[in-house]
């Protein structure tokens, strides 16, 4: 049935996935496999997307799935859940100014089901936001995103602020948006650019590995 | 060119525009004026002021426009008034003044405002659905629109009862309430039809005769917003192809107030087709036929349409062959212009790509000699315009003035 379960969620089959998750749970199925299934097939999906099979509409769909399938096995979960040893923390946001947000998901949600520990700050996040949070959560890596164009300039405002709050050895920044490239991330000041969810995941692998 | 009279120069760009299009090459490389709020940074003006001021957008444009010289020009329309949006209070939408800081883009907030169960409303009545559901949910002030009759039943003897629902209070309120708005916004397009009168006086055409934007997001935009369209694709493909041959007229209807215009271009948007946004199969489904269908139905007044890529779209390149040839202008923002030119050389012009970055900061020289790169490449033989990836926020003045000084030297056709 576990199988089953994954194949529905990998292949957004949402109906099947709930109605075989609910016949899991009355079946007295550990509301435990559940999540991992969804973990298992979470893993296919963000595999699908890298090799360009899948698009963000499916991300999209696996993120309502996942939250469907989190509050149908929560109640009975209790204090059991097992947390997956997570590979690195990572903040994301979109710089201040801006309020898009849909690229900026979906790298916080590819990252997240690659087993980083997200923290996703939303959009318009000022530059003191980010060095609160990276003083309070201690992240190793931090995910500036920006659609528009004055997003470039408040990137760099943003990594100053990091530099000058004493912080940006204790990080490695990554910068992501529809106009971003390698050259807008030697004028922030940024590590690298990234210019998918993907691209995302492989960069924060080589530097948590690198660590 | 002091020689030349501003009427001379009139038709030069509008020859050589309407050339670029048409693939006949012109006397040399086009450049657009590519900004929104490019402008107003450069002229010390906060675009919370300009968007409140409408002789003051006029002013910083004229600023621009004297200074830079492109070939054409958008003028004060990017800078939308605020004075209107504060008496309608739109719901999606933030700017400066509110939600943003005094000097930003103004921009979209993605939001549900059609839900996947009204579908079928839309499809049967655009109008009506607009009319007592889509306005009230926009604009709070219109709220009494949701008792708004369905006009489609004042035939016969239904006008008795359908009149009689505009005796409600709320309803005349709303009346009220928009044409207060109307008002406003009608001083506004005076303005802007100031400006281009004033411009072709200088000898400079705009940009657009029309604007428009792809079916797909007119029903993404501000009906469905972009994450219910783009799970829509799969939850409920039936459902949404309807409303995109729905959508389709409403996009022609759009653009063909272009036609007869002396350079008739559609200015279109394209929001959600870029590559990562869904699969070249979705593409070619859901976005690609209806964008394309409305566009023959402009091409076939006579009207240019002018597609605004807004991100890299190399993947969607192979589609956008599919027209006839000379009669489209493709802006493909950050995508590889050597790869554009090789699938779209001979069949539509391209626009673009000089990076923003670049703009904002390398040097004169850099940008120069990116542009030659380009003139040497995607210009060969025509079929080019030049611009920058995306429209202009931030840039040295030199280097704008470095790319648009260098095309007409460079750019030239011999």
């Amino acid at each position: 049935m576990k199988e089953k379960l994954v194949t529905a969620i990998a292949d957004m089959q949402e109906e099947e996935a709930l109605r075989l998750a609910r016949a899991m749970l009355n079946e007295g199925e550990d509301p435990q496999v559940i999540l991992d299934a969804g973990s298992e097939a979470m893993a296919l999906i963000g595999t699908r997307y890298d090799a360009k099979e899948y698009f963000l509409p499916e991300l999209m769909i696996a993120g309502e799935m996942m939250k469907e399938l989190g509050d149908l096995v929560k109640p009975k979960l209790g204090a059991k859940a097992t947390q997956m040893k997570s590979l690195g923390t990572v903040i994301i946001g979109t710089v201040a100014g801006d309020i898009h947000d849909i690229g900026k998901d979906v790298v916080a949600f590819m990252l997240d089901v690659n087993n980083f520990e997200v923290h996703n700050l939303g959009v318009d996040v000022s530059a003191v936001t980010f060095v609160d949070k990276i003083r309070e959560l201690k992240p190793d890596i931090v995910g500036m995103s920006g659609f528009l164009t004055m997003a470039f300039d408040q990137m760099k405002r943003t990594v100053e602020a990091i530099k000058e709050a004493g912080m940006r050895d204790q990080v490695k920044i990554m910068i992501g948006g529809s106009i971003m490239d390698e050259s807008a991330a030697e004028y922030v000041g940024a590590d690298a650019y990234g210019a998918d969810g993907s691209a995302a995941v492989k960069l924060a692998k080589s530097w948590i590995g690198g660590k | 060119m002091p020689d030349k009279s501003p009427e001379q120069l009139f038709k030069e760009r509008v020859r050589r525009c309407l050339d670029v299009a048409a693939l006949r090459v012109p006397d040399r490389v086009p450049v657009f004026g590519p900004y929104q709020l490019y402008p107003y940074t450069f002229a010390g003006v906060k675009f919370k002021d300009a968007m409140n001021d409408y002789a003051l957008a006029r002013e910083v444009c004229h600023k621009f426009q004297d200074y830079f010289q492109p070939d054409l020009d958008f003028g004060p329309i990017l800078a939308y008034p605020a004075p209107a949006m504060e008496l309608l209070k739109i719901n999606w939408f933030k700017w400066p003044g509110r939600g943003l800081d005094d000097h930003i883009m103004y921009q979209y907030i993605d939001s549900e405002n059609m839900t996947a169960e009204e579908y079928d409303e839309f499809i049967y009545d655009p109008s009506h659905f607009i009319m007592y559901k889509w306005l009230p949910r926009s604009f709070p002030p219109l709220k009494g629109l949701t008792n708004w009759p369905a006009i489609r039943r004042f035939m016969w003897f239904g006008w008795t009862g359908g009149f009689a629902d505009l005796a409600a209070t709320e309803v005349q309120e709303a009346l009220r309430n928009a044409a207060a708005a109307g008002e406003e916004l009608s001083r506004w397009f005076d303005s802007i039809a100031q400006y281009a009168d004033e411009m072709k006086a200088k000898g400079t055409p705009q940009l657009y005769a029309a604007f428009d934007w792809a079916p797909f997001d007119i029903i993404g935009d501000t009906l469905r917003g972009t994450r219910q369209i783009l799970m829509d694709m799969r939850r409920r493909p039936d459902k949404l192809l309807e409303a995109l041959e729905v959508a389709t007229k409403i996009f022609i209807e759009y653009g063909s107030t272009a036609a007869g215009a002396e350079l008739p271009y559609c200015w279109i948007w394209m929001h959600k087709a870029t590559r990562n946004f869904m699969s070249d199969e979705q593409f070619k489904t859901f976005y690609w036929p209806f964008l394309r269908k409305g566009m023959l139905a402009l091409i076939d007044k006579g009207i240019i349409p002018v597609i605004y890529c807004e991100a890299d779209v190399e993947s969607r390149l192979e589609h956008f062959a599919d027209v006839p040839n000379g009669k489209v202008i493709y802006h493909v923002s950050t995508t590889d212009m050597i790869k554009a030119k090789s699938v779209l050389g001979g069949i539509a012009a391209i626009a673009g790509n000089v990076p923003n970055v670049l703009l904002l900061s390398g040097t004169p020289d850099d940008v120069r000699a990116y542009c030659k790169k380009l003139i040497d490449t995607a210009g060969k033989d025509g079929g080019f315009i030049m611009d920058a990836a995306v429209m202009l926020d931030e840039a040295k003045p030199e280097n704008l003035k470095a790319m648009i000084d260098f095309t007409k030297e460079y750019g030239v056709y011999r």
